[in-house]
């Protein structure tokens, strides 16, 4: 569905995208994850022949995002990060015109936004002037004009900024079911960790515009930070006994472990101690230490610079 | 399939829906050009003033509107529809064309409404004349447009930018084009810059056509100064569309 080679965008002297290669098959859940300035959208506003890349090439749906142009463009959806639905006209009206851009009739047009303002439950205010509808019912808005077409290929640009945890929610259940109702290939860019994790099967972490992992949440975690055990002691010196038992470093009254899968390997480590702990913990890895153990940095801190920042918008 | 044409349609009846929407909207940008009428016209000679400055007046209502237009989209680039609509197959010159085509709808509308204000005052419609004379200001109100567009595009997101350079440019246009006062006694500099004005032109053949004086030179050099100002208007609008992102 998408196939990018050596994806190269350079804004002056900043190169935003770096040899980005990138393949997605048909019906994946894709989700680009990074820092504010990683390149994400460059790359996704690429992907949409919205901008030119300065070098390498992208397929798009099965054609080139600058020389076939309209030909990815009848085949994609879209949801940017803004809103589409222009302010002053009425949300009905937008997904009428929307779907007469695709070259819909006017009455197959008016059809599926009928149907799509009912599955997004925007009955109520589908003829009310877009400027007066709150964030999450413009949002869902947003989503029914990107589908007005049933594009094979969905891009969303942070679709769930800005919205509070129970619109995200509803997003997001929105665009599972969409994967699941129709086979739709979805890309979207987050910096919500907790997003990737749930929704995508495969995330890709971009930084400094380059892709520094590529794999399922699950593979991420365990291939690059691994569980974690923690085994408490009354004190100093039973940790250490254990520790001398295991062969394992103690930090006080602490053991820390790393463990390929912690709650399966706990009660082997448990039974092989000559002394019963105090307490035990489990924990697994979240993509935001995955991010961390690959780049130094944490996600959740802003680290981006502002330079970097000026990039993505 | 659609062509050029259909993706035309749908962006000018997209632009116009707001327009039929709430047709308020249309008096809103002849505020300005409505109070000359009322506080200035009063104050010229003569007992058929009204004769030669409402024609003058109608191209300052339609000067007004389409050099504003561009702020709807300069919105739309900041909303974020503008994107959400370079991604649909729509073909970049009617995302530019579609939109200047609609000024011909408002402008039409205020004509009309500036008309009826001032028959009971005394102004004489020539109908055939003011006729040719809207054919005329909707070629000069579609390059006008265009070239609003052209600027919104190039402002991006610098709001100020836009306003800055359409209110700095829209009074000299204004005063050259001799629309308030007479320009024919004035200093020979002021009458030649007056004659660079494609403005000038119009409101020239405006004055003549609503007066009923069809077949003359000014309706001709009406006609090619709209003419140049659409088809200019059109060309760089398109490429600045085209080179939108």
């Amino acid at each position: 569905m998408i196939e990018t080679r050596e994806l190269t965008k350079l804004f002056k002297d900043v190169r935003a995208v770096d040899g980005i290669n990138l393949t997605v098959a048909r019906g994946e859940l894709v989700a680009l994850l990074g820092p504010n300035g990683a390149g994400k959208s460059t790359t996704l506003r690429m992907l949409t022949t919205l901008i030119p890349p300065t070098s390498g090439s992208a397929q798009v749906a099965g054609f080139d995002v600058v020389r076939q142009q309209r030909d990815v463009r009848l085949r994609i959806g879209y949801i940017g990060q803004g809103n589409g639905a222009g302010h002053s006209q009425r949300g009905r009206d937008e997904l009428i015109s929307q779907g007469r851009a695709y070259g819909m009739t006017v009455r197959a047009a008016r059809t599926r936004a009928a149907e799509l303002i009912d599955s997004l439950g925007l009955s109520d205010v589908a003829d009310r002037t877009v400027s007066t509808l709150s964030g999450g019912q413009r949002r869902r808005l947003d989503i029914a004009m990107g589908l007005i077409h049933a594009p094979e290929l969905l891009f969303l640009d942070e679709p769930s900024t800005g919205l509070d945890p129970q619109n995200r929610a509803n997003l997001q259940e929105h665009i599972v079911r969409l994967r699941a109702e129709h086979g739709t290939t979805i890309v979207l860019t987050t910096h919500y960790l907790d997003e990737a994790d749930s929704m995508a099967e495969r995330v890709i972490v971009i930084d400094h515009g380059r892709v520094i992992a590529d794999d399922s949440p699950q593979q991420l975690k365990a291939k690059h930070v691994g569980d974690r055990v923690i085994l408490g002691f009354a004190g100093s010196e039973e940790a250490a006994r254990a520790a001398a038992a295991i062969g394992a470093q103690h930090e006080g009254g602490f053991i820390r472990l790393t463990a390929e899968d912690g709650p399966r390997e706990a009660p082997k480590i448990l039974a092989s101690l000559p002394i019963t702990p105090t307490s035990i913990e489990v924990t697994r890895p979240t993509l935001d230490d995955v991010f961390l153990t690959l780049t130094g940095r944490s996600l959740r801190e802003d680290s981006s610079t502002p330079a970097a920042e000026l990039v993505e918008a | 399939m659609t062509s050029l044409v259909t993706d035309t349609r749908v962006v000018f009846s997209r632009e116009l829906r707001p327009v039929i929407r709430d047709p308020f909207s249309v008096i809103f940008s002849m505020i300005q050009p409505l109070f000359f009428l009322g506080l200035f016209a009063p104050l010229l000679p003569g007992d058929n003033s009204l004769q030669w400055f409402v024609p003058g007046i109608i191209v300052m209502s339609c000067l007004f509107g389409s050099s504003m237009t561009g702020s709807n989209l300069l919105f739309e680039m900041q909303t974020g529809s503008h994107e959400r609509m370079l991604v649909t197959p729509l073909r970049r010159p009617a995302l530019l064309i579609g939109r200047a085509l609609k000024e011909i709808v408002p402008m039409i509308a205020q004509a009309a409404l500036i008309v009826a204000v001032c028959i009971p005052f005394g102004f004489e419609l020539h109908l055939p004349g003011a006729l040719l004379g809207l054919l005329i200001l909707a070629a000069f109100c579609i390059g006008l447009g265009a070239l609003s567009y052209t600027l919104a595009l190039a402002a991006k997101n610098k709001e100020w930018l836009f306003w800055t350079v359409q209110q700095t440019l829209i009074f000299p246009l204004l005063l050259l084009a001799g629309v308030l006062l007479p320009l024919d006694n004035g200093p020979g500099w002021l009458r030649a810059l007056s004659h660079i004005n494609p403005m000038t032109y119009v409101v020239n053949a405006e004055r003549a056509l609503f007066n009923g004086d069809v077949l003359t030179r000014s309706t001709l050099e009406g006609v090619i100064a709209a003419t140049v100002v659409a088809v200019l208007g059109l060309l760089i609008g398109v490429r600045a569309m085209q080179r939108s992102d």
